[in-house]
């Protein structure tokens, strides 16, 4: 029995038989359906974020622009004291601007007419006056907002063959509005009332102002307890905190309170700052609290992995000279830890701009027409908004939502480009 | 005048500048150093040698207090520097650091300019009254450190960006720069290239002039290159400690030979 049995190993391998082709076969397969599940990863998130993006600038794009239409606007002494231009008498301004504009329309078609315009154009007007007291006994041709039907109109977002009793502008309204367009009238501007208007009734007129500040109270009202008491922390519990059972509780209990959902946030907020302190309902002011309990872990885990990751050599080597412990950690550790301590506050932060749910337990879902002008005031926050004009049935708010996605999306495009700016630019130096 | 430095070096080299009775160190439950007494002269390159893990740098670690940073270091016995007990509650560890230098395996310069980095201890400990003192600290400290020729056009650049012998003489400068008794150095050359390594060599010997310097090394050409005394470590216990020369020769215990012979480590 010379001859080698199947199950003893030999040494003389045939590395082109049957057996090792199919074999390395197989392994290729492997890899190949590997690779193939990654891409199909990565692809399938590719088009979600493709969808997202497409069904967003789709239909938000139409909020960047609003269709206005010029109108002859006699400004007489009478009705706008120089003096005051503030006060005047608009109201009759805009009759009057009707009548010049359009001549030959009798009252009843007047009133109609009227509708073209949006309820702001006399503020519009009001503003061209202050701006300008000489506009005053000239008739001028004003750019005013077209109510939202019309706007809608404009951008071809109304099928005018439909059943006419089941639109919001019948067969004549939409006659007459053509009629403008001939006339040159109509013009389709950059919609820059949408960042400069706070909310209003009027899709037309709503913009984004009273939430982006709203937000940015908000944010600051964070940014500054959450730094401050998250490094404070984070540096106590990494370098000063002996290392026993209750700091290992503190651990754990900190990195669960990451993981709290933010609802829960905002329930503890109502109990506790409206509750007990009678904070007032809206404010940024408590919005910033509320969040910087959810900024808060955020930033003691990232600023304690970034002061774990300065290497101990540095500390050594201060220490050796005779640095104190508190040298040691403000003087060497805490300026290499930086650049982490930023990026991990700025994308806490970009968190908590996101965040909706702790926002609206606070009442910062309220209807408020006037941008807030201290933190105390009642104002929304940007997402909140999109919450409030994604419940509103007129189709102007339908795209605005969309634009206010788009906005807030930028933001936080920006404050992520930012946290990935300052990681490079302070890259590691040892 | 050779005759008078050797006279000089003589008296010095009676004079002992450590004396560690009875020395225990635990980490947690590991027994790390038993029982060690040793006397460590002034102006002398004392070398402590052994297999890796025999608690050479757990020892020298001692002699600066450093293991007072690590949680689970505890310390027993009597460590004298001049006669007074370093681990007396009088003494401020920050302050016996500056007196005790330290130079590490891996070069640590500040990730700050090379002035910087010397200047930080006598900056820290108040050292200088005024710039131009300070300038003079740091230009001494780099002379002695023999880097000043090669660093002088650059001292406000990053002391991250010279070569790795560079950096480990830098270090030795910011050591110095405190105007320390004692350097201990602990595998100062381990990451080095054999050309640095000689130099930092020569520099040690050098520095004997002025301090008491111990060293760390697993290299026992270096410690027959650059120790007058050499000490060797076994398990946490001190097996030997003598003459540089007799310790190589003539080894008085049979772990010391085995380990100069290459048959232990
Ligand atoms: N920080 C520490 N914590 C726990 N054990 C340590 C620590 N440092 C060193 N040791 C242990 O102490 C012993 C001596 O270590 P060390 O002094 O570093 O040896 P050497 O420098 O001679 O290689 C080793 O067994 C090592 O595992
Ligand atoms: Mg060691």
């Amino acid at each position: 029995m010379t001859e080698q049995t199947t199950g003893s190993p030999t040494r003389n391998h045939d590395w082109n038989s049957e057996q090792f082709r199919k074999n390395l076969a197989r392994r290729r397969r492997g890899e190949i359906v590997l690779r193939g599940f990654g891409l199909a990863a990565i692809g399938l998130a590719f088009l979600m974020l493709a969808i997202l993006l497409w069904t967003l600038i789709s239909g938000g794009a139409q909020a960047f622009r609003q269709t206005h239409v010029a109108i002859e606007v006699p400004i007489s002494a009478e009705l706008v004291d120089p003096a005051n231009p503030a006060d005047g008498n608009y109201r009759t301004v805009m009759r009057d601007a009707m009548q010049t504009t359009f001549p030959d329309a009798d009252p009843s078609e007047l009133r109609a007419l009227a509708g073209i315009l949006s309820n702001a154009a006399q503020f519009v007007v009001r503003d061209r006056v202050v701006d300008d007291p000489s506009l005053i006994g000239q008739t001028v041709r004003i750019n005013v907002p077209t109510s939202d039907p019309y706007d809608q109109l404009n951008k071809g977002n109304v099928d005018i063959d439909s059943d006419e009793a089941l639109r919001r502008l019948d067969d004549t309204d939409i006659a007459a509005f053509k009629q403008l367009q001939d006339e040159g009238r109509i013009t389709l501007p950059i919609n820059w009332a949408l960042l400069t208007n706070a909310d209003s009734r009027f899709p037309e007129l709503a913009g984004l102002k009273g939430a982006i500040i709203g937000s940015a109270y908000a944010l600051l009202v964070c940014f500054l307890i959450s730094f401050p008491l998250g490094i404070g922390a984070a540096i106590y519990l990494e370098e000063f905190a002996p290392k026993n059972k209750l700091s290992d509780v503190i651990e754990v209990n900190i990195n669960n309170l990451a993981a709290v959902p933010s609802v829960v946030f905002g329930l503890l907020a109502l109990a506790v700052f409206l509750g007990w302190f009678g904070m007032p309902r809206s404010a940024p002011f408590v919005g910033g609290l509320t969040l910087s309990l959810m900024t808060l872990p955020t930033i003691i885990i990232a600023t304690r992995a970034a002061l774990k990751a300065v290497p101990p050599s540095i500390r050594e080597a201060a220490l050796g000279v005779g640095a104190s412990k508190q040298q040691v950690v403000f003087g060497h550790v805490l300026p290499l830890a930086m650049p982490g301590i930023l990026t991990g506050t700025i994308i806490g932060l970009a968190q908590a701009l996101g965040e909706t749910a702790p926002l609206l337990l606070i009442g910062m879902n309220a209807f408020v027409t006037a941008a807030p002008s201290s933190p105390f005031d009642a104002a929304t926050a940007l997402p909140t908004q999109i919450f409030i004009w994604a419940d509103s049935p007129e189709r102007g708010f339908v795209a605005r939502t969309s634009a206010a996605i788009l906005v807030l999306l930028g933001f936080l495009v920006m404050m992520n480009a930012i946290a990935i700016y300052l990681r490079s630019r302070f890259e590691r130096r040892w | 005048m050779y005759d008078m430095n050797r006279v000089e070096n003589a008296v010095g080299q009676d004079e002992i500048k450590i004396s560690a009775r009875n020395v225990q160190v635990w980490y947690g439950e590991t027994h790390a150093i038993k029982d060690v007494d040793v006397d460590i002269l002034d102006k002398t390159v004392t070398a402590f040698i052994g297999p890796s893990g025999c608690g050479k740098s757990t020892f020298l670690r001692c002699i600066n207090r450093m293991n007072d940073s690590i949680p689970s270091a505890r310390i027993e016995g009597e460590i004298r520097l001049d006669g007074e007990d370093i681990y007396d509650r009088s003494i401020d560890p920050v302050q016996l650091r500056a007196r005790v230098g330290m130079v590490f395996q891996k070069p640590n310069p500040f990730p700050k300019s090379i002035y910087d980095n010397v200047s930080y201890g006598p900056r820290i400990h108040g050292l200088a009254r005024n710039r131009a003192e300070l300038d003079e600290i740091v230009e001494r400290s780099l002379r002695d450190a023999a880097l000043w020729n090669e660093v002088k056009d650059r001292l406000q650049e990053p002391g991250t960006g010279l070569s790795g012998g560079q950096q480990q003489r830098l270090c030795i400068a910011r050591a110095i720069a405190t105007s320390p008794e004692m350097l201990l150095m602990d595998e100062p050359c381990s990451a080095l290239d054999p050309i640095a390594t000689g130099q930092v060599e020569e520099l040690i010997d050098h520095l004997r002039q002025d301090f008491s310097v111990v060293i760390v090394t697993h290299s026992m050409q270096q410690a027959a290159r650059v120790s007058q005394k050499t000490a060797f470590f076994h398990l946490g216990s001190l097996v030997e400690y003598g003459e540089t020369d007799e310790i190589f020769t003539k080894p008085q215990d049979p772990r010391t030979e085995s380990y100069i012979s290459g048959r232990i480590g």
